[in-house]
Parts: C-alpha cells; sequence; structure tokens
C-alpha cells in the first residue's frame, strides 16, 4: 500500500517510548527469572511434604517447571512474533518459486523455522504454494519443516534440557525436512494431489507490501504472545503434570530398561505411539525433561518428541482435503522413517 | 457501493475480519457488498498463502492474520 497511516500526533506512537518500554519489559523479565529459583523453593518450602517422597519429588518438579516455562514461552513467543512480522507467507513463496530442487529444500527448510504457520492454515498455504509452481517436494519439505522445528520447543529445550540437546534438534529437524521433501520430490507424486489442487491456478501472485513501522513489529510480537500463551498455557500445565509424575513417580530402573539405549525397539515403538498423539510442542517439552532425568536414551526422547510434534491424525485429516491417503502415506512413511535414523543415530552417538 | 471480498473458510479469524469490515464500513458509512469466499482453489485463484485475506473492488488488500482497524477504514474510503 502506498496509503500512510496517518501520522499520529500523539506520543503514545513514538517509536523512541515503545522500544525504550519494550527494553524495560526484557530487562524486568530477566530479573524476575533470575529470582525465580528462589521463589520456587519458598513455595515448595510451604508445602510441608515429606522429604524424599515420591510426593516431593513430583510437587518440586511441578512448582519450580511451571513458572518457569511459562515465563521462558512469554519471551520466546514475543520475540518470535517480532521476528515473523518479516516473513509472511506470500513472501516465503515468491522466494520458493521456480526453485530448484535441491537447493529449494534447503531454503524451504529454512524458511519453514520462520514463517507463522499453524496446522488450521496448512490448506490453503499448501494449496497456494502448490498453485504458484513451488515444487512439491519443496513444498513438502517447508510443511515438514513448519511444525517440526517450532521456536516454542527450540527456545523451551534450550533452558530447560541445554543447547547441545536444542541444537541436536535443529539440525535433525531441518535435515529430516530437506531429505524428506527430496525424496517425495524424487518420487513425481504430483498425479497423487487432489484434482482440484492439480488444476489450481494461483493468481499473479500477491505480495502484500507491507509498511510497517517499529512500533507495529511491537505490537506483532504482543500479539502473538497473547494468542500463543493464551491458546496453549493448558497443554503446558498438562504437559508439566505428566512429567511431575514422571519425574516423582516413575522407577528409574523401569524407565531406562524400555527406553534406555539397550532396548533396540524402543525407538520404533516411541515413534508409533507419538505419530496419532498430538500435543502443542511446547506441552511435550518438560516430559522431556523428566524422561531424560530419568535415564531415558536421548535418541529416543527426541524420536519421541518429533513424532509427538511434526505428526498428528488431525493434521492427517485436514490434509486429506488436498491430497490422496496414498499421498498422506508416503509423507507420514517418509518422516517416520527420518525420525527413526535419528533416534538411532543418537542413541549410538551418545553412548 | 465497494464490493468486499473475505477469503478464507470459515476459520475463527475470518469471521473476525468480516465482522471488522462490517463495523468499520457502517461506522464510515460506506456501502458495503461483503462476499466471503471458502473455496479453497478460489482463494488460491487470488495469488494469496494465507488466510483470512481481504479483497477490497477486486485488489487484494490484506492477507494473513487479523487486520487492524485503522487499515480497514482506510482501505475502505481509498
Amino acid at each position: 500500500m502506498s496509503v500512510e497511516a496517518s501520522p499520529s500526533p500523539n506520543a503514545a506512537r513514538s517509536p523512541v517510548l515503545w522500544v525504550g518500554a519494550a527494553l524495560a519489559a526484557v530487562v524486568l523479565w530477566f530479573a524476575l527469572y533470575w529470582r525465580l529459583e528462589d521463589f520456587s523453593a519458598w513455595v515448595a518450602g510451604k508445602l510441608h511434604l515429606p522429604a524424599g517422597s515420591h510426593v516431593e519429588e513430583a510437587a518440586r518438579f511441578f512448582v519450580f517447571d511451571t513458572p518457569k516455562v511459562l515465563m521462558l514461552l512469554t519471551l520466546v513467543v514475543f520475540a518470535m512474533g517480532v521476528v515473523r512480522s518479516f516473513f509472511s507467507p506470500e513472501r516465503t513463496r515468491a522466494l520458493l518459486a521456480g526453485r530448484r530442487e535441491g537447493f529449494g529444500n534447503v531454503a524451504a527448510a529454512t524458511l519453514g523455522v520462520f514463517t507463522p504457520f499453524c496446522s488450521c492454515s496448512a490448506v490453503p498455504l499448501f494449496v497456494g504454494f502448490v498453485s504458484a509452481g513451488v515444487p512439491l517436494g519443496v513444498t513438502f519439505s517447508f510443511l515438514i519443516s513448519a511444525p517440526m522445528v517450532n521456536e516454542v520447543a527450540l527456545g523451551l529445550l534450550l533452558a530447560l534440557v541445554g543447547w547441545k540437546v536444542a541444537l541436536v534438534y535443529l539440525v535433525f529437524g531441518m535435515t529430516i525436512a530437506i531429505v524428506s521433501g527430496w525424496i517425495i520430490g524424487r518420487l513425481h507424486l504430483e498425479g497423487w494431489l487432489e484434482e482440484w489442487v492439480r488444476n489450481a491456478r494461483a493468481g499473479e501472485a500477491v505480495v502484500v507490501p507491507d509498511h510497517l513501522t517499529v512500533i507495529d513489529r511491537i505490537e506483532a510480537g504482543l500479539e502473538a504472545m497473547r494468542d500463543i500463551v493464551g491458546r496453549v498455557w493448558l497443554w503446558i500445565i498438562v504437559g508439566i503434570g505428566v512429567g511431575a509424575f514422571i519425574h516423582g513417580y516413575a522407577p528409574t530402573e523401569l524407565l531406562a530398561s524400555i527406553m534406555g539405549k539397550g532396548a533396540w525397539w524402543s525407538v520404533p515403538a516411541v515413534v508409533a505411539i507419538g505419530i496419532p498423539i498430538y500435543s502443542n510442542a511446547a506441552g511435550i517439552i518438560p516430559v522431556v525433561e523428566a524422561l531424560l532425568s530419568k535415564g531415558a536414551a536421548l535418541g529416543t526422547t527426541l524420536a519421541f518428541m518429533m513424532s509427538v510434534i511434526a505428526l498428528s491424525f488431525p493434521e492427517m485429516v485436514i490434509l486429506r482435503k488436498v491430497m490422496t491417503t496414498r499421498l498422506i502415506a508416503v509423507f507420514v512413511g517418509v518422516v517416520a522413517a527420518g525420525i527413526l535414523a535419528v533416534g538411532y543415530l543418537f542413541n549410538f552417538l551418545f553412548s | 457501493m465497494k464490493n468486499v471480498k473475505v477469503l478464507g473458510s470459515g476459520c475463527k479469524r475470518c469471521e473476525a475480519t468480516a465482522d471488522l469490515v462490517r463495523a468499520e464500513a457502517k461506522r464510515l458509512g460506506i456501502e458495503i457488498d461483503l462476499e466471503k469466499v471458502t473455496d479453497y482453489a478460489a482463494i488460491a485463484g487470488y495469488g494469496i498463502a494465507s488466510t483470512p485475506g481481504l479483497v477490497i473492488d477486486g485488489k487484494v488488500v490484506h492477507a494473513g492474520g487479523l487486520p487492524r482497524a485503522e487499515d480497514v477504514a482506510t482501505w475502505l474510503a481509498a
């Protein structure tokens, strides 16, 4: 739009003020986060639970993790909301249209990390990409990476489990997206799309030009915060509850024997369990944290997490609108195989 | 009379966008003919990849997320 938003004489729209306020809020966040463990310890002390008991272990996990995860989520989501205001699906598509496979898959997987995505927008996005000449395999690289390499999961892993695991997750999530998309592209399965999708032709690709100011971007961050935190906080509480239960009650020897490195069958088993389950990425991280602390192998745990986040039954139902069941089966099969490979590789590398 | 099309398959945000357009048009006293486009192929035909999209008199002015009220007013008045 060449139409400028009318300049407001109001000082409340001063960019300096907004940036200053945002920075002050971030500083305040760090100050609070710094003291959070003391606060949680104080709350845990008030509970008067028998020291060393199962219930005390579980309660401590819950009391320490809940404020920590919610605070981290708020910051990560705000930061990503600001970053994402620089990327839109239309712009991503313009970057990908007509790309050769190979490089296109890499670009698509990378953009998938940053471009706003939710499974409710998967269909218009998929049709919008394919109809504008983005190759099918490249579209799939994007479609796999967008939900699987999730910035919320990445931020929480970084803070709760450590940077090594977070990096492993990022690198391997993207690798799976790139390779799976490339394979699907090589198989030339365009014929397995629904007919109307094959025939859909995009009108002249529109990139709605934005005239976003610094204030708009901060507002985008706040909007993302309101929207996402409002939507997922319950998932997180449930996830922490499950994590707390595992942490307090699951016998270490039993868990280690089931999900430990020794059990070769545990990787396919957790992937099979994880595929139909849908959980928000943020909800699964406390479970991952608890599993790792109880001696579950890294590869097995990551495989479980990725299959829960990347593949879900509701998403397949949504995708059925645009592709045949056969193509969905290939999609699930290729991604699941990639997750299995990552699981085994990590159990092997970190043994 | 302005022709306004809200592109999107009945998601919550699409409803909210339609409501916002109606409210802004009423406030500004602009007569509009509001139409919802829910067919995915038709939506793709407008060249957008994220919904809700907004088309005013045949021109795509917005795609993805709830538009801002001030922007809607500017588009309607243009």
